[in-house]
């Protein structure tokens, strides 16, 4: 009788022992396209392989959904393990509230501020001191993806400004293929929005308008350039834009039904997915402008506060694998991605990437993302106005413009 | 009669009914404690935050009415009100409508009645998110319904609403229609078992066409299925959201942005909660101004008399 009892006993604590080293890290992100869930996967089998601890995956579709949902479960009180974000200030209220992990113990110990760089990529991270979130990867937004064999067949070369590409569409378009593959969701009109704002002005007027907010700026001459250009490729885009997602729009160039894509340097991972060679098979132009200008974002990992001490354990854990060299190597391999550190191989840097890292190695060349600067509020604003003007040709160029200058001036 | 019955009651046996009340106030205390604690309270504390400047997380800094200014100075908003009314409208007009004809055909003692009424109700069934995911697919160009009848033939037919900023709306409400008519079809086939034979009969002794029986005698019998009818509907059209998000996004731009989806938005990923609650807030007024009396004189009042 007693035996048994002890010997439940030793079970009991033998299980509980075992389910209190090991915690499961839920992790929220919306890597979903074909290139991003193998990134993803490098992420959650290494993770795996550390023991003990378990990546538990959450793949939402969708920035904004993936988003609201980590906030919706922080605020309820059911917070992920961790959750991506990107480097903006999109949860600058969530460390403010205190709901946001400290990550200052790590991040000292392995020296996070000597080696990540540029170091304007963990700023949105930094705040009172404290280091709050993970940047993983570097992207840059100002990229035009082409076909190759579209534009040799109808016989024009590939545009390096916009003036160029309104020139050559119309013959693109006269030949049968789309110039212009796009999918007509919020973010992806004010991704085009973005990219021919810095690409028809420059980093002085960038700054002006979202950085110091400068209403003159906003309804100056430049901006209605913008506004005029960004219109005019409406027409250069396919009826069943709407809806669709950017690496179906990707897709399209890959397989020769359009010409080219505006999209971020991640489009570089379906081609490689579809086993495309860079500069043979597709080309990638930046800018387009005639001086080039790459923001420098990328996504970041948030992990929210917890009362299980595991599970802090587990999150420390996985925010220093996530800064490892090896690992860094790895993932941003494999997504398309540039790492976070300098002492990182790239062994299998393409044309395209090769391209990429020598723009971001000039200071003059790179900027800083609208979403640093303005408010989740603010850049929704900017958002459904970019929308609403694009999906209504009959909006006058004057009331966009009116209304933009109230949004930079209303801004926080 | 019945208040006689009461009041009889009542003077008979006073200590009685002193126990009925305690224990039916017992019984109901927890649906008055989650009325209460759940619509009164909350519904009060968003009203209150509609004052305030919160963004992600509730605060008490009081801006009086600039978020309702800035509400109403809001394309998307009123797009999204204007997209209601439109969708609101027409919804419950189709709705009644089709549910109705759809009763009156399984009136006629059609055969496999019980077959067509688990058709017609069998959308219902489905989750608005479903609905709108297979519509979508439907309704896409190159995929879906017109790229299938072009295929066989008919090269110049066109069905892809949801591409089309003017039409997308209709779009929307095509998928909402076919989920909800059904639900009205019951509760009108219910109404329409409901009516008296005798006056049947007594309209066709007096050789009134059959569908002047259904327009001018039957119907206006059925006020109270219709009125339960337009409830429920109206109810579906306030809140529509899931919908939208899994059929549309709300795109092409604004096209089909309704209020719910304002809401949500702001009070999540945009992190602008004083505004969401503002138009939290405009979503009740209607509700209280005009659905509220109209309730009541349609079920309170009556039973008084």
């Amino acid at each position: 009788m007693m035996g048994k009892k002890l010997f439940a006993a030793t079970i009991g604590a033998g299980f509980m022992s075992a389910s209190v080293q090991a915690a499961d890290v839920e992790v929220i992100h919306w890597w979903t396209s074909g290139g991003e869930q193998k990134a993803v996967t490098v992420l959650a089998e290494e993770y795996n392989k550390l023991g003990n601890d378990k990546w538990v995956d959450t793949a939402v579709a969708l920035g904004e959904n993936a988003r609201s949902l980590t906030m919706q479960r922080i605020l309820g009180g059911d917070a992920p393990g961790a959750a991506q974000f990107n480097t903006s200030r999109q949860f600058e209220e969530l460390i403010e509230e205190g709901l946001l992990l400290d990550l200052t113990p790590v991040a000292e110990k392995e020296g996070w501020k000597n080696f990540i760089r540029p170091s304007s990529i963990l700023n949105p991270c930094m705040k009172d001191g404290g280091i709050y979130c993970v940047p993983v990867n570097i992207h840059s937004n100002q990229w035009l993806w082409t076909n190759k064999k579209v534009f040799a067949d109808v016989g024009v070369k590939e545009p390096h400004t916009w003036e160029e590409f309104l020139t050559v569409a119309p013959k693109i378009q006269a030949a049968g293929y789309i110039p212009l593959a796009f999918g007509g969701q919020g973010w992806q009109e004010r991704h085009v929005f973005d990219v021919v704002m810095i690409g028809m002005t420059d980093e002085k007027f960038w700054n002006s308008v979202w950085k110091d907010k400068d209403p003159k700026a906003a309804s100056s001459d430049k901006m209605r350039k913008v506004f005029e250009t960004f219109g005019a490729l409406r027409q250069f885009t396919d009826a069943g834009a709407p809806g669709r997602n950017w690496n179906d729009a990707t897709n399209m160039v890959i397989t020769g039904k359009a010409a080219a894509q505006v999209m971020g340097d991640w489009a570089r991972g379906e081609f490689a997915a579809a086993g495309k060679v860079a500069e043979v098979d597709y080309g990638c132009i930046p800018g387009p402008a005639k001086r080039p200008s790459l923001t420098l974002g990328g996504d970041a990992f948030i992990f929210p506060k917890s009362s299980d001490k595991n599970l802090e354990a587990a999150q420390m854990k996985l925010a220093s694998m996530m800064l490892s060299p090896t690992i860094q190597a790895k993932f941003n391999n494999t997504k398309g991605s540039l790492p976070v550190r300098a002492d990182v191989d790239l062994d299998v840097a393409d044309a395209c990437m090769k391209k990429g890292l020598a723009l971001l190695d000039d200071p003059k060349a790179t900027i800083t993302p609208a979403n640093n600067y303005i408010t989740e509020d603010t850049n929704g604003q900017v958002q459904d106005l970019v929308s609403t003007f694009w999906n209504e040709p009959s909006m006058s160029v004057d009331t966009a413009l009116s209304i933009f200058k109230g949004i930079i001036e209303d801004a926080e | 009669m019945e208040e006689t019955m009461v009041t009889s009651a009542k003077v008979s046996k006073p200590r009685r009914t002193k126990r009925v009340q305690i224990s039916s106030l017992l019984a109901s205390a927890p649906m008055a404690i989650v009325a209460i604690g759940v619509f009164v309270v909350c519904v009060g504390y968003s009203v209150v935050l509609s004052f305030t400047k919160s963004r992600l997380f509730p605060n008490f800094n009081w801006v009086g009415l600039d978020q309702y200014e800035r509400l109403w100075g809001t394309s998307r908003w009123i797009v999204s009100v204007e997209n209601l009314f439109l969708y609101g409208v027409l919804f419950i007009a189709l709705c009644l409508v089709s549910g109705f004809f759809m009763a009156v055909f399984l009136d006629q003692k059609v055969r496999f009645e019980s077959g067509f009424r688990t058709l017609f109700l069998y959308p219902y069934a489905m989750s608005l998110v479903v609905t709108g995911l297979v519509w979508q697919w439907m309704m896409e160009p190159s995929l879906g319904l017109q790229n299938v009848v072009q295929r066989m033939g008919w090269e110049s037919f066109e069905f892809a609403p949801l591409v089309d900023p003017q039409y997308a709306i209709y779009g929307v409400l095509i998928a909402a229609v076919w989920q909800s008519s059904g639900l009205v079809m019951a509760l009108m086939l219910a109404g329409l078992r409901g009516i008296d034979g005798e006056i049947w009969k007594a309209a066709r002794v007096d050789g009134i066409p059959t569908w002047k029986t259904y327009f001018f005698i039957v119907l206006p019998m059925m006020r109270p299925v219709m009125i339960t009818s337009v409830v429920l509907l109206a109810v579906g059209v306030v809140r529509v959201y899931d919908l939208i998000v899994a059929q549309t996004g709300g795109g092409p731009g604004m096209s089909t942005e309704m209020p719910a989806k304002f809401v949500i938005d702001h009070i999540t990923a945009r992190g602008n909660v004083g505004l969401g609650m503002a138009a939290a807030t405009m979503m009740l007024l209607p509700v209280l101004l005009v659905i509220g009396p109209w309730i009541y004189r349609e079920y309170v009042r009556p039973t008084k008399h």
